[in-house]
């Protein structure tokens, strides 16, 4: 009783390879997150599942149902696009309505679940409307009030929340996660670039990138243990900074001859060449000593300020709590705390993390 | 200055447009005399009214030849042949907009291209194969003759104006509804044609206008059973017709497509055609 991925690609003359074999089983009643760069083929995965992508091969299968057999109109997939999609020719109510009475509601009934629904949203008000008469953020609550109306087995969404603002996303967060744990039979497959996003919803989370899937986990497995420098650079928000290094003479050697001693877990490592890889807001900024650098950029969100330098060893990404008069051109002094480290393979898998249960 | 000149060019050219259809309606309004002694123009004035030329067209004691069997028979022509054009073109357009058709390097846009040409060959080559066919048929001189006969003229043009309306209609729209349980066709039925009001009001418009003054198929395939508008006014005037009469029936035939215009002039202003014509 679950949605099966076999061995799923795609490949297209334009793009390339989309999809490259995919396998995995999403099973009902639970929420999961798919977390990649834009072009991670996580837009690909759910049109395969919906049918709107044709598959090269492998198979996909629903409760033992193969979907090759199933057309798309009979596959019960409800979809949220990034970009709402309303049929402009019919008001909020007939919107949201349509599909119910497609599903073969009764009018009463349809009725009903659809005022239900359009309430929750908060658009109650707005019934006899046109989707051309809505704001942007409101067009978006109808598309997502019609698809979560309709109870389907398998729900879809991709990025719903980005084209809503600050406000509502945190509100329509909370909404998500009461309306997915409230359907105990059914495949939630939610795709965000957000990583908080991923955090907030509890789901279990897929990472994709390149069109595989290249870690699945829960939130903190995923975050605490990313298996390779790939997902470390994804699922951290800002990105983890990852500089080339060596093991020797028990100290980590920086590109740029700067050194430091070797942190207790990573002393049963042989020594040679790996990357290592520090979140942002582990980062420290020296008052003197560390490694030195140029600011090449600076950004201010919200209550933090990250600051981009450019070090002889790399770029390195750091972010300071609060608001912090810094200026492009300065040069800063900066510390990678060691219990703090990641520790890579140069082809990327990972050797150690800081929270790994080491010894 | 220049708000001038623009009245001014607009003042003439409307003149000089409407001069005569001004003159061909109120000449079926006037009696013998005015217009036998030199150019009259104002009535009440210069003339009295008088409805003879009028009484002369439609049925009465007065009929000289009665215009509306032939208006009748056009009026039938012309639905039937904009119904079949508006139905099986849309549908065609539809396919040729959301499906890849093929055969080795040929492709949608050959297809399209095929359908197009069918209007780059003058009507008059047709004229002796349509007649050598409907004749096989046993379909001259009838009306569903005449009405298959211009579908295959007007039935391009709806594919071609349809093909780029309904690119211009997002696809997402016809996912969503097949995600939501309709069939490509009920997807079409239910949420496409429905959107498709602005264009199918163009194309069956330009059906309309082409099937209603066409002269060319009705003279040549019909005889005297299906005698269309046209080809009756053009036969008033191959006779000793008075001008009053001539006048009254082209004024007569013009009525449709003028109260038409109307239609659409209204559908036009309520913006429900706001982007149709690109």
């Amino acid at each position: 009783m679950s949605l099966i991925l076999k061995n799923v690609s795609v490949t297209t003359e334009k793009d390339g390879v989309i999809l490259d074999d995919i396998s995995f089983e999403f099973k009902p009643g639970r929420i999961y997150i798919l977390i990649g760069r834009t072009t991670s083929g996580k837009t690909s995965l759910m049109r395969a599942i919906a049918g709107l992508l044709p598959i090269d091969s492998g198979e996909i299968t629903m409760n033992g149902v193969d979907f090759d057999e199933k057309p798309i109109w009979e596959r019960d997939v409800a979809v949220v696009y990034q970009q709402f999609i309303n049929y402009p020719n019919k008001t909020v109510l007939q919107n949201v309505e349509f599909p119910l009475l497609r599903k073969g509601l009764k009018k009463t009934e349809a009725r009903e679940v659809a005022l239900a629904s359009i309430n929750k949203v908060g658009l109650s008000d707005y019934l006899d409307r046109k989707p051309s008469q809505l704001s942007g953020g409101q067009q978006q609550r109808v598309a997502l009030a019609r698809s979560l109306s309709r109870k389907s087995h398998i729900m879809l969404l991709d990025e719903p929340l980005m084209n809503l603002d600050y406000k509502l996303r945190e509100q329509l967060r909370v909404e998500f996660k009461e309306i997915f744990n409230s359907q105990k039979d059914a495949v939630t497959i939610y795709a965000t670039t957000e990583p908080p996003e991923a955090l907030i919803l509890g789901a279990e989370i897929l990472v994709m990138h390149e069109g595989r899937i290249v870690q699945f986990g829960s939130p903190t497995e995923v975050y605490e243990q990313p298996q390779s420098t790939t997902v470390a650079r994804v699922i951290s928000d800002p990105p983890m900074s990852i500089l080339p290094v060596s093991l020797a003479a028990g100290e980590i050697r920086f590109s740029d001859g700067y050194s430091q001693p070797i942190p207790a877990k990573m002393k049963n490592f042989k020594e040679g060449r790996y990357e290592v890889g520090i979140r942002a807001n582990d980062i420290v900024s020296a008052k003197s000593g560390g490694e030195k650098g140029v600011i090449s950029l600076v950004e201010v969100s919200g209550s933090e300020t990250l600051v981009y330098v450019d070090t002889p060893a790399g770029e390195v990404v750091l972010q300071m709590e609060g608001i912090h008069d810094v200026k492009v051109g300065e040069s800063i002094s900066i510390e990678l705390p060691g219990n703090r480290l990641f520790l890579f393979e140069t082809n990327g898998a990972l050797c150690v993390s800081p929270d790994s249960a080491g010894e | 200055m220049y708000k001038v000149l623009k009245a001014t060019f607009i003042t003439i050219w409307s003149l000089f447009v409407l001069f005569p259809i001004m003159w061909a309606i109120t000449t079926s309004f006037k009696p013998e005399s005015a217009v036998v002694n030199g150019a009259t123009f104002i009535p009440f004035l210069e003339f009295q009214p008088s409805l003879i030329g009028w009484k002369a067209i439609l049925p009465g004691p007065d009929s000289l030849t009665n215009l509306l069997t032939p208006t009748l028979n056009s009026l039938i022509v012309t639905a039937g042949a904009t119904a079949i054009s508006l139905i099986f073109g849309s549908l065609a357009a539809y396919g040729l907009s959301r499906f890849t058709y093929g055969w080795k390097n040929y492709s949608n846009a050959d297809i399209i291209f095929f359908f197009v040409s069918q209007r780059i060959m003058p009507p008059v080559v047709l004229a002796i194969p349509f007649f050598l066919l409907l004749k096989e048929l046993r379909l001259l001189d009838t009306h569903l003759g005449l009405i298959l006969v211009l579908t295959s003229g007007l039935m391009p043009i709806v594919v071609w104006l349809m093909v780029d309306f309904f690119n211009a209609l997002p696809r997402e729209i016809d996912e969503m509804a097949m995600l939501e349980g309709c069939n490509p066709i009920q997807a079409f039925f239910r949420t496409i044609l429905p959107l498709s009001k602005p264009g199918l009001t163009v194309a069956g418009m330009f059906c309309v206008i082409f099937g209603w003054n066409d002269i060319f198929f009705a003279l040549t395939l019909t005889a005297t059973k299906v005698l269309t508008l046209p080809v009756a006014v053009i036969a008033l005037n191959g006779t000793v017709t008075p001008y009053w009469i001539l006048a009254a029936s082209t004024v007569f035939s013009i009525i449709p497509l003028v109260g038409l215009a109307f239609v659409i002039e209204r559908f036009l202003s309520r913006g429900n055609l706001g982007g149709a014509v690109r």
